[in-house]
C-alpha cells in the first residue's frame, strides 16, 4: 500500500497523505460487499471498513498537524512517514482480523514502529526513557497476549476466531486452557489501550514521546485496540461472556478511578491527557459491559468523538508549547496556557471545546459518546456502573477546566503563536466535527 | 445588532402568544427525529408554564442586552453572542418535549454563562463560577442517571409517554429519581443547603452574567421541579416533597437574615434571591393551585426584579466606584431619577401591594400556609426581614451623609432610563393586573395538580 519514496525530501509529505487518502477510499470498493481475504486470514465487511476509515482518517489528521516535521532536530522525516504508515497496516489488521496469528501480527507490527516513533527525539532523555519503558512493557504484553494465543490453540486446535464451539462437551481441565487463554489474551490487549492497572507506561511514554506520536498513539492506536477487543469478545468469546464480563467490569472500575483521580493532580498537560485516555478506556471498556449488539456503534462513535478531540487539544499544545521552550525542549506544563484567550482567540476556542467534549459537556460530541455509553449499560440494568461513572465524570470535569481557567487567567505571558496554515485547518475541522457531531449525533450513528 | 435578534425574538414571542389559546398546549408544537434508534426526537411545545418563561426570557434577554451599551467590551461580538446563545439554550429548556433535550439545553445553558464570566468577570470570577459549573454539573449528572432510568424503562425519551407509564414505576424508583432530580434543580435554583457557590458566583462575574444566572438561570430549577419531578416521581413528592418544602423555607429565612448583614450590595441582592428561590419551591411542592400559581407568577416578577436590582448596583458601581454599603450614601440628591426607580423595583421585591412581587408572593405563602400552617407561619416572617435589608439597602444609598463630597453623581439616561422605565412600569402593570399572567397558567396548573391528587 505504501512506503517507497525517500529521494525527494519535499515530496514526502503530499505523497504519504495522498496515498492514505487513496487507501481511505479505495477501502469502500468492498463497501457492502464483505468476504474472507489471504485464505482466511483477513474478514472484511462494512463494520471494518468504517473502523479502518476512521483509522486511516485519524492518521491524516494527526500527520497534518506535523507540518513535515520542520521543526525537529535531527529529523528524518520518511522515517517517521513510513513508521507511521507501516504502523497502519498494524491497526488494519487488528481491525479486520479473522485469524489470531493476524491479530498478533498486526499488534507487532504497529508496536515496534511505536517504540521507534516514541524515542524518535534522540536528544531527549526523557523520549529514551519512555521508549525503552513501552519496550520492556510491550514486549512482555505480547509475551501474554502469544501465550494466551497458544493457551486457546490448546483447546481448540484452530487459530480462526470463528472456532470456539462445543462448550457443553469440554471437561472442566479443556475449559481451563479456554479460561486462561481468555484472561492472557485481554490482558494483552488492554495493555495496548492503556486500562488500569496495564496503564503503567502510559504517563510516561505521553509525556516522553514527541507530542505528535503522542496524538498518534492516543487516537489511532487506541481506536484499534478496542476493535481488536470487541471482535474477539464479541465473536470467539460470546459464548463465555458470564466469564470474561468480570475481567472487563473490573478493569472498567479501575480505569476509570485510577485514570480520573490521578489526573487530577497532574500539573504537565500531556500527562493530564494521559491519565484522561485512561480513563476514557475505562468509559470504551463499559461499552463492552452493555448491550453486546449495540457495542460496536458505540465504540466507533466514542472513538470518533475522542480522536477529533484529542487531536484538537495536541494540536493546541503543540502549536502554543513551540514557542516557549524550557532547556531547549518545548515547555508543556498546564500553565502554558496562561493568558492564551487574550490574543489567540482561535486557539483557546479549540481547546477550550476539544476539553468540553472530552469531559461531555452537552453540545459537543463527547456527550452523546458518553450518553451512549450510558444507556446501553443502563438498558442491562447495571446502574451501579452508571452511578461510578456519573461521579468520575463529574471528576474529570475539574481537570479538564484547569487548562480552560489557565487560558482566560488575567495575568498573560504569552506572545503571539504562529500557526501554520494546515495545522489552522485540522484544528478548525476537528472543532467543527465536535461540534457538529454534538447537535446531530445522528449523522454518524446512521451508519450501522 | 444582539438587540436587533433577541428585539426580532420579542415579536416573535408576540406573535406566539397571540396564537395560544389556553389550555390547548399542542398549538405550538414542533417535532422532528433526532436520534431515530433511540427513539429520542427534537420536540418543541408551548403550554402555559413554558409559555410564560420563554416570554420572560425574550423579555429579559433585551433588557439585558441593552443594559450593557453604555460600557464598551472588548471583543464585544463574542459577549454579545454568548449572551445570545443562552437565551437559545435557555428557550430550550422551556420548550423542550424529550428529557434528553431538556438535559441538553439545561446543560448548555450553563456554557455561555460560564466563558462569560471568566472572561468578563472580576479578578476571582475564575475560581467562583469554576466551582459554581462543577456543582451544578454534578448535580445535573445526578438528573442524567435519572433520565436515562426512566428511559430505559419506557423506551422513550417523550415527556407526555413517560408520564402515561409512570404508574408501573415501583414506589423505590420514584423515590430515587425523586432524590436525584430534587439535586440537581435545588443545586440549580440554589435552594438550602446547596447554595454555598452561589453569593461569589454573583458578585465575581459581570452584571450581564449575573443577570442571567439570577433572572433566567436559576428560573430552570423551578421549571425543573414543575416539568420533571412532579409528573415523574408522584410519590416521591408525596413522601418526601414536605422535606424540600421546609428546605424551601428554611433557606427562605437563612436567606433574609445573612443578607440583613451584607454591606457588599451583590452578595446581598444574591442573598435576597436565594431567599425567594426558596419560596417558589416551597409553594410549587405545596400541592395547592394558589402555591403553584403563585410560584409561576413570582417566577416572572423575580426575574423581571432581580435584573432591575443588578442593573440599579451596577449603575452605583460604575458612578461611585463602591460595592459596600457602608461608605454609599446621599446619592438621591444627584440622581433623584435613579433613586425613583430604585424605589419602584425595590418595592415590588419587598412585595408591597399594587406591585408584582406582592401577589406572587401572597400567593405562595398562601399556598404553602394551607398545606402546612406553621411553616407558613415561619415562612411569613421573611416579609419582615426582606423590608428590613431592602429598605436599609435603599436609605443607607440614597439618603443620609452624601459620601465624597464635591463629587457628583451623574443621573441615569439614554439606554438605561429605557431599561429601567420598562422594568418600572412592569412592575407596576404586573401588580395591578396580574390576572393575564395568572390566566395563562392556571389551566396547566389544574392539569398537573389534578394528576397529582390522582396518585
Amino acid at each position: 500500500m505504501f512506503l517507497g519514496f525517500s529521494e525527494n525530501k519535499k515530496l514526502v509529505f503530499p505523497l504519504s497523505i495522498f496515498f492514505m487518502v487513496l487507501a481511505l477510499g479505495l477501502g469502500f470498493v468492498d463497501w457492502n460487499a464483505p468476504g474472507f481475504y489471504f485464505n482466511n486470514m483477513i474478514e472484511v465487511n462494512n463494520e471494518s471498513i468504517v473502523f479502518s476509515s476512521i483509522v486511516i482518517s485519524s492518521a491524516i489528521l494527526v500527520l497534518m498537524l506535523s507540518e513535515g516535521f520542520k521543526d525537529f532536530e535531527f529529523a528524518q522525516p520518511a522515517e517517521y512517514y513510513a513508521l507511521i504508515q507501516l504502523s497502519l497496516v498494524g491497526t488494519i489488521m487488528m481491525i479486520s482480523y479473522e485469524n489470531l496469528i493476524m491479530l498478533f501480527l498486526g499488534i507487532e507490527i504497529l508496536s515496534v514502529a511505536l517504540y521507534v516513533l516514541t524515542g524518535s527525539d534522540k536528544r531527549n532523555i526523557r523520549g529514551n526513557e519512555a521508549a525503552i519503558k513501552y519496550f520492556l512493557m510491550g514486549a512482555f504484553a505480547t509475551g501474554i497476549l502469544l501465550f494466551g494465543i497458544a493457551m486457546f490453540y490448546g483447546s481448540q486446535g484452530s487459530f480462526d476466531i470463528h472456532a470456539l464451539s462445543g462448550l457443553e462437551e469440554r471437561n472442566t481441565e479443556e475449559l481451563g486452557f479456554l479460561w486462561i487463554g481468555c484472561t492472557f489474551m485481554l490482558i494483552g490487549l488492554t495493555f495496548k489501550v492503556s486500562a488500569a492497572p496495564f496503564h503503567f507506561w502510559a504517563p510516561d511514554v505521553y509525556e516522553g514521546a514527541p507530542t505528535i506520536f503522542t496524538a498518534f498513539m492516543a487516537t489511532v492506536v487506541k481506536t484499534a485496540g478496542f476493535v481488536a477487543i470487541y471482535r474477539i469478545l464479541s465473536i470467539t468469546f460470546q459464548d463465555i461472556s458470564a466469564f470474561w464480563w468480570i475481567i472487563i467490569a473490573i478493569l472498567t472500575c479501575l480505569s476509570l478511578i485510577i485514570g480520573n483521580v490521578t489526573a487530577v493532580k497532574q500539573d504537565s498537560f500531556k500527562r493530564m491527557m494521559a491519565y484522561s485516555s485512561i480513563s476514557h478506556a475505562g468509559f470504551m471498556l463499559m461499552a463492552l459491559l452493555g448491550d453486546m449488539e449495540k457495542a460496536s456503534g458505540t465504540i466507533m462513535f466514542y472513538s470518533v468523538a475522542y480522536t477529533l478531540a484529542t487531536v484538537a487539544g495536541f494540536g493546541v499544545l503543540m502549536a502554543v508549547s513551540k514557542h516557549r521552550l524550557e532547556n531547549g525542549r518545548p515547555y508543556e506544563k498546564i500553565d502554558l496556557f496562561t493568558g492564551l484567550a487574550k490574543d489567540n482567540g482561535l486557539l483557546t476556542g479549540v481547546l477550550v471545546i476539544s476539553l468540553l467534549s472530552l469531559s461531555g459537556i452537552p453540545l459537543t460530541a463527547g456527550f452523546w459518546g458518553k450518553f451512549f455509553v450510558f444507556s446501553g449499560v443502563a438498558a442491562k440494568g447495571f446502574y451501579a456502573f452508571l452511578i461510578l461513572a456519573i461521579l468520575m465524570s463529574a471528576i474529570s470535569i475539574y481537570y479538564y477546566f484547569k487548562p480552560i481557567s489557565y487560558c482566560f487567567s488575567k495575568a498573560g505571558t504569552l506572545s503571539k503563536v504562529h500557526l501554520h496554515g494546515s495545522t489552522k485547518l485540522i484544528l478548525v475541522l476537528c472543532t467543527i466535527g465536535t461540534i457538529l457531531l454534538g447537535i446531530f449525533p445522528n449523522v454518524l450513528r446512521s451508519i450501522f | 445588532m444582539a438587540l436587533a435578534f433577541s428585539g426580532l425574538n420579542l415579536v416573535l414571542f408576540g406573535y406566539a402568544l397571540s396564537v395560544f389559546k389556553s389550555g390547548d398546549g399542542s398549538t405550538l408544537a414542533f417535532s422532528a427525529p433526532w436520534l431515530p434508534d433511540f427513539s429520542l426526537s427534537l420536540s418543541f411545545a408551548l403550554d402555559g408554564f413554558s409559555l410564560l418563561l420563554v416570554g420572560l426570557t425574550c423579555l429579559l434577554i433585551p433588557l439585558i442586552v441593552l443594559s450593557t451599551f453604555k460600557i464598551k467590551y472588548e471583543n464585544a461580538s463574542l459577549f454579545y453572542g454568548l449572551i445570545l446563545l443562552t437565551q437559545v439554550a435557555l428557550i430550550g429548556v422551556f420548550m423542550a418535549q424529550d428529557i434528553f433535550l431538556f438535559y441538553f439545553f439545561f446543560e448548555a445553558a450553563l456554557v455561555p454563562v460560564y466563558f462569560l464570566s471568566i472572561k468578563w468577570g472580576g479578578r476571582n470570577a475564575a475560581k467562583a463560577v469554576f466551582k459554581m459549573f462543577v456543582y451544578t454539573v454534578l448535580g445535573s449528572l445526578f438528573m442524567l442517571v435519572g433520565l436515562v432510568y426512566l428511559y430505559t424503562k419506557a423506551q422513550t425519551g417523550n415527556m407526555q409517554a413517560i408520564v402515561d407509564s409512570i404508574e408501573f414505576l415501583p414506589a423505590t424508583a420514584q423515590y430515587l429519581l425523586f432524590a436525584g432530580f430534587v439535586l440537581a434543580f435545588a443545586i440549580k435554583m440554589p435552594l438550602f443547603p446547596f447554595h454555598t457557590w452561589q453569593a461569589n458566583a454573583y458578585s465575581e462575574s459581570p452584571t450581564a452574567a449575573t443577570m442571567l444566572l439570577g433572572g433566567l438561570l436559576s428560573k430552570m430549577g423551578v421549571y425543573g421541579i414543575i416539568r420533571l419531578v412532579l409528573p415523574f416521581s408522584p410519590m416521591g413528592v408525596k413522601e418526601y416533597g414536605l422535606l424540600v418544602l421546609t428546605l424551601g423555607v428554611v433557606g427562605l429565612i437563612y436567606g433574609s437574615i445573612v443578607a440583613v448583614k451584607q454591606s457588599n450590595l451583590k452578595r446581598l441582592l444574591a442573598y435576597s434571591s436565594f431567599a425567594h428561590m426558596g419560596l417558589m419551591a416551597a409553594g410549587v411542592l405545596s400541592g395547592t393551585l394558589e402555591g403553584m400559581q403563585g410560584a409561576m407568577f413570582q417566577m416572572m416578577a423575580h426575574g423581571i426584579n432581580t435584573v432591575g436590582l443588578f442593573f440599579v448596583v451596577k449603575i452605583i458601581f460604575e458612578r461611585t466606584g463602591v460595592r459596600s454599603l457602608e461608605s454609599l450614601g446621599g446619592l438621591s440628591q444627584d440622581a433623584p431619577r435613579l433613586s425613583i426607580y430604585f424605589m419602584i423595583i425595590l418595592l415590588g421585591s419587598v412585595a408591597l401591594p399594587l406591585t408584582n412581587g406582592f401577589v406572587g408572593e401572597f400567593l405562595l405563602l398562601k399556598g404553602v400556609f394551607d398545606s402546612h400552617t406553621l411553616l407558613g407561619v415561619i415562612a411569613g416572617i421573611s416579609i419582615i426581614l426582606g423590608a428590613v435589608y431592602m429598605l436599609r439597602l435603599f436609605q443607607k444609598s440614597m439618603f443620609g451623609e452624601k459620601q465624597n463630597e464635591g463629587q457628583t453623581i451623574r443621573d441615569v439616561s439614554g439606554s438605561e432610563s429605557v431599561v429601567l422605565l420598562v422594568i418600572s412600569a412592569l412592575v407596576l402593570i404586573m401588580g395591578v393586573f396580574p390576572n393575564y399572567i395568572l390566566k395563562i397558567s392556571e389551566p396547566a396548573s389544574l392539569q398537573l395538580l389534578e394528576y397529582l391528587t390522582q396518585i
